[in-house]
This record gives structure tokens, sequence and C-alpha cells, in this order.
């Protein structure tokens, strides 16, 4: 086992338990040991010692969405890249998408990526697997064995189910195996030829519009079966105030239900996408700043659980292509912790409210044991300097795809130490000392 | 609207003429009022040429010209070959449909490919909004958007403006009421913004369905009810409508849209007694225009054609031969 580990002097920050105090971590064999007030005590001989003076320790950040291109399409993102930048980033655990090539659909498949992820990949990548057989929204996989396999959760990654019978169904059997389904909110007919936000900027820029209800339409549907099968339900990410609304109703009446949203929805607006800037178009659409502000404050009050980076490495060949028909998606495992200070520093959103909707919420919505800073624990910890100040280059980025929407953007706050399972799998010291020789 | 004053874009040439400042011509929200004024006037001085028994005017002899339509046009295609070719240039057409761009080739590829051959100006048509712009990215010489889906089609606003200022001896202070399906129209929103800004009222009259969201940024006023619209207009500016496109989604049928937005006599009688009718083509008789105001006295859509072989000859020299100069 590693050598047991001392986080000293540090401002201890756990969501889980409210935390936010001077103190000290200890881990020993792999999982948290002691969080103590003030000084460590217990110290064992031995112990790596870090000295986190002016620096934030946090559990290590759980992203909800990530996609990678192993199996399929390697040359966009293996799970040791993916899980390299991860580890930048401060993500110690990555709930994996199955639109991958096959689609993670199967048992075996299921099998195949936790072998690859734990012969090659530093940090936790936790596959999810289909709902439907081969993402085509017809018929439902076998979600009893997908689970044995190893699967978290049940999703349609990109996909979004049309059928309310089919989904009806899903919801049902996911109930017996005690799954949870993410499910991602466009209704196609609605979405249409679109490939932007709907209004002024698509109107000027001769762009289709995506309007606000190709999200608000499928999400009400989910949560009235929802409520009639009484499945653990996570819209995927929203992107509207409108589906703020909902979400506060639907939490009203139940405790199952819970929304994600993509950090890009949260940073940006669709003013960054003009003049037809593709590395700006997602999925959902960067919305108008009004809705900007709407989820923010849905982020606030809590009616939004948790923040993903979306991460989706996509090719220049197919971002460097007209608007309309340039692939959507974003890379963002290296930027989602940086970017989400962002509002921490703006004064929008409280350093707890923020890193518990990566942390300790959706360790709760997946099950896991991870996610916050208990006794007992796997030590899956980060140490953050919140101040800290650097510019996004996208020939820096360790994602073997460089489709970042943050390019040149100043940031304030990075990880220095990323710890999985107790082992160091990060530090920030490291990589300038490898760039700078 | 103006950024800057004629004076402030003077480029050597004299006292004649401020050079063309712009490299390429993308669209007309690059262009501020003196810009706009100055390619009309140029413009209105090619119109002789083209009346003259040799119609030559050698500003761009030894230029060369390539026509890339990734959409079929014969108009357009027709229009800017025969303006290269009176200047003088070598103009060639580049088929889409027989090219490496039907095998697959990525617009950035093809872009670097005919860079390659050192042209001096590219024509681009293309389906998607802003490809053209983003080709002209991707390459050493000027280009210019003969239309990039429902984004941009800046000679086809210039030709329209040089058209109404034909008839009309001004532009501003005039209203005019563009019909149709605006949603889908680069030719709608380039002459929005030409005639914008250039102080003229702007109407736009459809049915909700072909108006899209914030149209409201672009326009005067807006119109659901064709008679409204055009009231008291003095110019009646119709758009082709895709009907094969539009049947059953945005409109329930021909016959519906014609009798609400079809310009007929009785309709054509609420704009000014003196308004003149103006179609970008091809028309669709009996969809969107009657045939009688289509041929009636009223209309100067031939007219819109030959204005835009000098439109198109104004832009080539103003962006060639004006450049040359400077450089």
């Amino acid at each position: 086992m590693s050598k047991p580990i001392v986080i000293a002097n540090a401002r201890v920050v756990d969501p889980a338990t409210n935390r936010d105090a001077p103190g000290a971590v200890l881990v020993e064999n792999g999982r948290i040991a002691g969080v103590a007030n003030g000084a460590p005590q217990g110290v064992p001989e031995g112990a790596e010692y870090y000295d986190a003076k002016g620096l934030i320790v946090a559990p290590g950040l759980i992203d909800m969405r990530v996609f990678t291109g192993e199996p399929g399409h390697e040359y966009r993102e293996t799970l040791a890249s993916a899980a390299e930048a991860a580890a930048a980033g401060g993500v110690t655990s990555f709930v994996l998408m199955p639109d991958t090539s096959p689609v993670i659909d199967d048992g075996a498949l299921v099998d195949f990526i936790l072998r690859r992820a734990s012969a090659k990949a530093s940090v936790n990548i936790l596959p999810a697997a289909a709902i439907t057989r081969g993402l085509k929204g017809e018929e439902i996989t076998e979600f009893g064995l997908l689970k044995e396999a190893g699967a978290v959760a049940l999703t349609d990654g990109r996909e979004s189910i049309q059928s309310a019978g089919l989904l009806r169904a899903a919801f049902t059997y996911a109930r017996n195996f005690e799954l949870s389904i993410i499910h991602h909110l466009a209704d196609h007919t609605l979405v249409g030829d679109g490939v932007m936000n709907e209004g002024t900027l698509a109107t000027i820029s001769g762009l289709k519009g995506i309007p606000g209800e190709a999200e608000t339409v499928p999400l009400a549907r989910d949560l009235q079966l929802a409520a009639l099968t009484g499945v653990r339900y996570h819209a995927a990410q929203i992107s509207t105030g409108a589906a703020v609304e909902l979400l506060v109703g639907a939490k009203r009446r139940s405790s199952e239900v819970s929304a994600g949203i993509s950090i890009n929805n949260l940073s940006l607006n669709d003013n960054d996408v003009a003049p037809y800037r593709t590395f700006f178009k997602l999925s959902p659409p960067l919305r108008s700043e009004d809705d900007r502000q709407a989820v923010i404050e849905g982020l606030r009050s809590g009616a939004i659980d948790t923040i993903h980076s979306g991460h989706d490495p996509q090719d220049t060949e197919v971002k460097r292509q007209p608007f309309a028909e340039a692939s959507d998606g974003a890379v963002g495992l290296e930027t989602l912790l940086a970017a989400a200070l962002r509002l921490v520093h703006s004064g929008d959103v409280p350093l707890l409210t923020l890193l518990r909707a990566m942390t300790s919420r959706p360790a709760e919505i997946l099950g896991l044991e991870s996610g916050r800073l208990a006794v007992g624990a796997p030590a899956d910890i980060i140490i953050i300097d919140p101040d800290f100040p650097w510019v996004v280059k996208e020939a820096a980025l360790r994602s073997r795809s460089r489709n970042t929407a943050f390019e040149g953007a100043r940031m304030q706050g990075a990880v220095m130490h990323s710890f999985v399972a107790g082992r160091p799998v990060f530090s920030h010291a490291a990589t300038e000392e490898r760039l700078n020789t | 609207m103006a950024t800057s004053s004629p004076a402030s874009v003077t480029g050597g040439q004299g006292a004649a003429r401020p050079a063309f400042r712009h490299r390429h011509l993308l669209g007309i929200s690059q262009l501020n009022q003196y810009e706009i004024v100055d390619l009309l006037d140029r413009a209105e001085a090619m119109i002789p040429i083209s009346r003259q028994p040799r119609k030559i005017l050698p500003t761009l002899t030894g230029k060369t010209q390539i026509n890339l339509f990734f959409e079929n046009s014969t108009r357009t295609q027709s229009s800017f070959e025969i303006a290269g070719k009176r200047l003088g240039a070598q103009v060639t057409n580049m088929s889409v449909k027989t090219s490496s761009v039907a095998k697959g080739e990525t617009l950035v590829d093809t872009a670097a490919t005919l860079n390659a051959m050192r042209p001096d100006v590219i024509i681009v048509r293309h389906g998607s909004s802003g490809a053209v712009e983003l080709l002209s990215q991707k390459v050493g010489c000027s280009v210019i958007n003969a239309g990039d889906g429902a984004h941009e089609h800046p000679t086809q606003a210039l030709l329209d403006a040089l058209t109404i200022r034909q008839h009309k001896g001004r532009l501003a202070g005039l209203t005019v009421a563009i019909c149709g399906d605006i949603a889908n129209s680069r030719v709608a929103r380039s002459n929005l913004l030409l005639l914008g800004a250039m102080q003229v009222r702007t109407r736009v009259v459809a049915p909700r369905t072909l108006l899209p969201k914030g149209i409201e940024a672009l326009t005067s006023e807006v119109f659901t009810d064709m008679r409204q619209g055009l009231e008291g207009a003095d110019v009646v500016m119709m758009l082709r409508l895709q009907h094969e496109r539009a049947n059953g989604r945005m409109i329930p049928s021909v016959r519906e849209y014609y009798h609400f937005y079809g310009l007929d006599a009785e309709k054509l009688a609420y704009a000014k007694p003196d308004a003149i009718v103006m179609h970008p083509g091809p028309m669709n008789r009996g969809v969107e225009i009657d045939p009688a105001i289509a041929d009636g006295d009223r209309s100067v859509i031939t007219e819109q054609v030959e204005m835009g072989v000098a439109v198109r000859m104004a832009v080539l020299d103003a962006l060639l031969a004006d450049r040359e100069g400077a450089a």
C-alpha cells in the first residue's frame, strides 16, 4: 500500500458536512484516516507531509458527464488520456458516457471498460451503460446484467429518448435494480435543424435556433414519468430558467429527482458563439445571459444538483466546419474547476455550494463512498490554490483533442495535487518543472 | 451607424475616390453608409459599360477569378462571370458536383487547394451560414460572398439598393416592405442591414411561422397583415418561397399563402401609386406573386438583373483594382 499522507495547515472544505475550517487530513491505506481541526494528530511514522498553507483541501471532484473515444475513436481520446486530463483538473472520478463505438450497451463492454480503466487510468472511471440498445431509443438494454457488470447508472449519453412509452418502461424496469436514469433532454422536432440558441443572435447570423422548449417539454414529461414510476431520475443537463422552475416544482414532491448542468452553460452565453465560433457549439446550446443568471440562481438554491465538464473531445476535422455542419462539444476536464471557481470569485456562488455540486451531490446520486472527507472514505482528495493565476492554452491541454471553449481564458484557481485512493496522481509543481526544463 | 467619415478611409487614390478598405465582401454588416454609397456610385458608373457595343473595361486584365458555387445558381453565377469578363479577368467556374468536394473534402481543404492556384478573387456561395467567412480565413485572396445559408447575400442587397436609387433618386426616407419567407432568406437580412444603414424605413411582412425570433432587431416594423404592411410603401420587395420545403410545416398550402401573402393588384393598391415591385428571382409565379404584377409596368425585376452585373463589376473593381494601387 502507498505511504501514509498528512496534509496540514490547510483550509479543509468538506461540503458533505458543511465544514470549512483550518485543519489537517490524514490518509492511511488509501482511505481517509482522520480529519482534524488545527494541527494533525497521531501522525504515523514515515508519512508524506504536505504543507497546504493558503491552500484548500477538498474531496476530489466527481464529474457526471465525460465522453472519450475509447473504444472506437482513440485518436480523439483514450481512457488513459482522459484520466490524465481529469487528474490535472482535480477530477478523481468521472462517469463515462456510453457513446463509444461499439456502444456500451452490454455487460461485456462494461467489463472491458473497467478492466482497461484499472490497467491504464489514474482516476476512477465509472461506466454508465446505455438505456437502449445502440442508443437507438427503441429497445431497452439488460439493466440487471449491466449493473452486475459494474455500470454505475443508465444513460443514452448524447441521445434523448423520444418515446414516452419507452421511457416509462425503462424507468419502471430501472427501479427493479435501483439504477439511476440520467437523461439528456432534446425534443427532436423542436430542435429541428437548430444549431444555436433561438433568438436575435441566431436570426442575425442566419442560423436556425433551438428554443428552450426543446429542453423543457421533454423535462416536463420525464418529471411526470419519474413521479409515476418512482425511479431515481437525473436530468443530465439543463440550460434554461424555465427548466429550473420545473425542477423546483418536482423537487417539492420528490427527493428522487435531481439535475445537472454543464460548466459551459454556467460560464458562457450565446454571445460567445458569434460569429460562427464552432468551439462554442454545444449541446445544449449556450443560452442567453438571462438564462445563465437563472441557472446560477438554480445552483445556489439547490434546484440544480451537480456541475459537470461535459468533456467531449472532438478533432479539428469535425470542428473546423461551417457552423451548422460542425460537431457539438468541447473538452472540459482540465478547466472544470477553474471555470467553476469564477462563480466563487465573482460572488455568485458560495464555495461550499459550488464544491458540493461536484463532490457530495454526485456521490449521493450515484451511491458512491467518495466525494466527502469522512473517516473511512476513499482518499480521493485534491489540494487547490483558489487564487493561482493561469491562462488556458490549447497546446498545453493533456486531452488528445483541443476543442476547448476556454482558449485564452484567464483563470484564477488551480489544482496543486490530486490523490486517488491515497496515491498522488497529479502534482502541479511537477508539471511546472516538466514545462520549464 | 457610420463609424468613420469618408475622409478617414482615403487610401491614396488621389482626390477621385477613397480606396475600398476591405479585402473581402462577406456581408453588408461590415460596411458603413459611406462605403455603401461608394459602392453604389461605382456601380452606377459601370452601367454604361454593359450598354456599349464593346462591353469591356479592362481594369482586371490578368486577374484570376474563381466562381465556387456549392449551391446551384445559374443567375448569380452568370452575373459574376459576366461581370468579371467585362473587366478583363479570367474567370473559372468550379463545378462542385464533379469535384473532390462531392467526394467528402472539407471546406477548409478545398480552400487550401484553390488558394494554391493563386487566384485573385473567389466568389463563393454555400448552403451554410458563415461558411464563406470560414473559407475567407483560409485563403490569401479576396473573397466575395455570393450567398451563405440564411445569413447574407451582399451583392443582391447592393443591386436592389441601386435599382431603388435609380428609380427613386434616393434611399433615405423611403419605405420598403420586404414580404415573404424572412426566416430563411439571406436576401432579406442583407437588405434589412443595408436599408437600415441608409435610413430607409423597413418593414417585414410574413406569416408568423416565417418570422424568425428577434427579427425586430433588424427592421423598423413587423407586419403579419400584408395590406397593412404595404400601406404607403415606396418599394415592395417580394421573396421567393421555398414552397417544397415550407408546405405543410410553415404554411398549410400554396393556395392559402397566395391568398394572404401573394402580391396581386388588390394588395399592391395599398402601396404608393408609384411604388415599384422587386423580386430577387427566380420567381414562383402564382405562389408569391401574380404573373400580371411580375410582368407589369410597376415591376423592375429584369432591371434588377442588369444592375446585378453593374454592382458585381463595381465590387470586383473595388476589391481588386483598388488593392493593387494600395499595395
